[in-house]
């Protein structure tokens, strides 16, 4: 049996209770809309990209709207990609994606969600940010969720 | 109380362990667990009695039609239904609900009525009237919610001031637990000629329907909330109403005479049974009727708001911890936040102690609006809970607290 403690580490609780980059960027100039309706996660991203870099990045879900795994990933994600390159950010999605799904554990503090793998419920909760990255930086315009069976 | 020592015996299911400890089920509102009476009914219809209803010339056709008419006759009785016929078998509330707004609101409602809801619907008795007013270019209309939860009844009084075509409630809502004046709001509705759809799916199971002394029109319930199986479910209607209601599905069954060209319809309850109906759920419907006649309503009743009351009474005691609806007229669904405590986490967490709970918008986004919340937490209760589980349910919600070390938000 997985503890808790491993579902929610510190890193993830802290993240959860003072969400980094948590501002709306008006002028961003891609932007992504995640919604998982039947849990009722929803968050805006806002993405400026300059070139290839991504310049700066910002995340809103509205009051009460993001449980500690969708706010706390959203929150480490906007920490790791800033200032990144878009490829070193798509790769970053890739390589959290193959941890959720069993795979290797993703670098640096991304590895908190590891223990996310033993709660198959909650999976869509820690990949949704992921996804609105990918969508804004494909600048898809469509807003995406994590809770079709496809989006895994 | 019930003897739920007893019962949970008759419940296969609460064998179960969950990480070590009891499985403790407090998702009742969502769907409840089956006792082995309801699960033997299905093994023994397909051991011995299956066969197509309502067409065969053979003796065991007949017992498979004789054992799906006579579920029809307990769920007649178990509301007190105007007739026989006046059950309509359906796949469950939802079906019930969308009969009534493609039948009787396709042939009543036209552009510019009215058809009122209230903002403590389940999404089941909000979406189809919808579909229904945007079809017609009618208006909806939803009575707004008291602070603690109940229908406001100045805005219902308004609401059917505009004469609407149907007004359509809860019995007892699924998301706060409210148990809505049902009697006095079909008394009001049709005074302002409107019809009345009831959704029973939380009542049925958890307390003594009356049909006919509620004076409702319509009123759907499921099955699988009250020991049934999933697809099982009714419409219960005023026969009048049935008669002159074109059908809902065309097929089998539901017809007298097929020419080339038209057919004819088959009488009341048949025309709206088009197909082949699902027997078994029927029948297991039956067994799980038996089984709470058995316990008597009066007292599942009675068991479930004293489950609630000591819920309501521990949880409270936990501070951070808000309890949303009204302190009286409740059935025992009891829903909860805790702080800053994203719902999902609550669920999350309780669930590693082996406590089953919901946690979301309950298929009630309108009223999470209203409430102010994105989603709550929600325990409900039935026969087989018993003061162990609000323990457990209490225990484990003070551990999520010290997980988080939550501060009352």
């Amino acid at each position: 049996m997985t503890d808790l403690s491993e579902l929610y580490q510190q890193v993830i609780l802290d993240h959860n209770r003072s969400p980094r980059n948590f501002k709306r960027i008006e002028s961003a100039n891609r932007k992504a809309e995640g919604n998982n309706p039947l849990c009722g996660d929803r968050i805006q991203l806002y993405v400026q990209l300059d070139g290839e870099t991504i310049s700066d990045i910002g995340f809103q879900m509205p009051q009460g709207a993001g449980c500690a795994i969708s706010k706390a990933s959203a929150s480490l994600m906007t920490e790791a990609v800033k200032g990144k390159p878009a490829a070193d950010a798509e790769a970053m999605f890739q390589a959290f994606r193959d941890m959720l799904a069993g795979g290797n554990n993703a670098p640096g503090k991304l590895a908190a969600f590891s223990g996310v793998r033993a709660f198959p419920s909650r999976i869509k909760c820690a990949n949704l940010a992921w996804h609105a990255l990918h969508a804004a930086l494909q600048n898809s315009g469509d807003p995406v969720t994590t809770e079709s069976a496809r989006d895994f | 109380m019930l003897d739920t020592a007893k019962l949970r015996a008759d419940f296969p299911i609460l064998e179960r362990q969950e990480n070590g400890r009891r499985l403790v089920y407090l998702d009742n509102a969502a769907t409840s667990q089956k006792p082995r009476k309801v699960i033997d009914a299905l093994v023994h219809y397909y051991s011995f009695h299956n066969a197509n209803v309502h067409r065969g010339a053979y003796a065991l056709a007949v017992e498979a039609t004789d054992a799906y008419e006579a579920a029809r006759t307990a769920v007649a009785r178990f509301v007190n239904a105007w007739a026989r016929e006046a059950v309509v078998f359906t796949r469950g509330t939802t079906e019930s609900i969308n009969l009534v707004a493609a039948s009787w609101g396709r042939t009543h409602v036209s552009r510019g009525d009215t058809v009122v809801v209230t903002a403590m619907d389940h999404h089941s008795n909000i979406v189809p009237w919808q579909i229904l007013c945007q079809e017609k270019g009618a208006t909806l209309r939803m009575v707004e919610i008291t602070k603690d939860g109940r229908i406001d009844l100045i805005d219902f009084g308004r609401a059917i001031e505009n004469k609407p075509k149907i007004v359509a409630f809860p019995y007892v809502s699924n998301s706060l637990g409210t148990v809505n004046p049902t009697a006095q709001l079909c008394k009001l509705a049709h005074a302002a000629g409107a019809v009345t759809v009831v959704d029973g799916a939380q009542a049925t199971p958890h307390l003594r329907v009356d049909v006919q002394a509620l004076d409702c029109d319509f009123y759907a319930l499921s099955g699988h909330k009250m020991l049934g199986p999933m697809g099982s479910g009714a419409l219960i209607a005023k026969p009048a109403l049935l008669e002159e209601m074109p059908p809902y599905h065309g097929g089998g069954e539901m017809i007298e005479r097929v020419y080339d060209d038209r057919s004819t319809w088959n009488r009341i309850p048949h025309k709206f049974e088009g197909g082949t109906p699902n027997v078994e759920a029927a029948v297991g419907l039956s067994a799980a009727i038996a089984y709470l006649e058995k316990l008597g309503m009066d007292k599942v009743a009675a068991h479930e708001q004293e489950l609630a009351r000591i819920a309501i009474e521990r949880l409270s005691q936990i501070e951070g911890v808000t309890i949303y609806g009204s302190r009286d007229h409740r059935a025992g669904v009891v829903p909860f936040t805790y702080g800053d405590i994203h719902p999902h986490d609550l669920a999350t967490i309780l669930d590693r102690d082996g406590v089953c709970i919901r946690a979301g918008h309950h298929c009630t986004q309108p009223l999470m609006r209203r409430l102010g919340v994105a989603a709550t937490a929600r325990a409900s209760f039935y026969i087989y809970n018993d003061v162990d589980d609000v323990d457990a349910l209490v225990s484990a919600v003070r551990k999520a607290g010290e997980l988080f070390g939550v501060l009352a938000s």
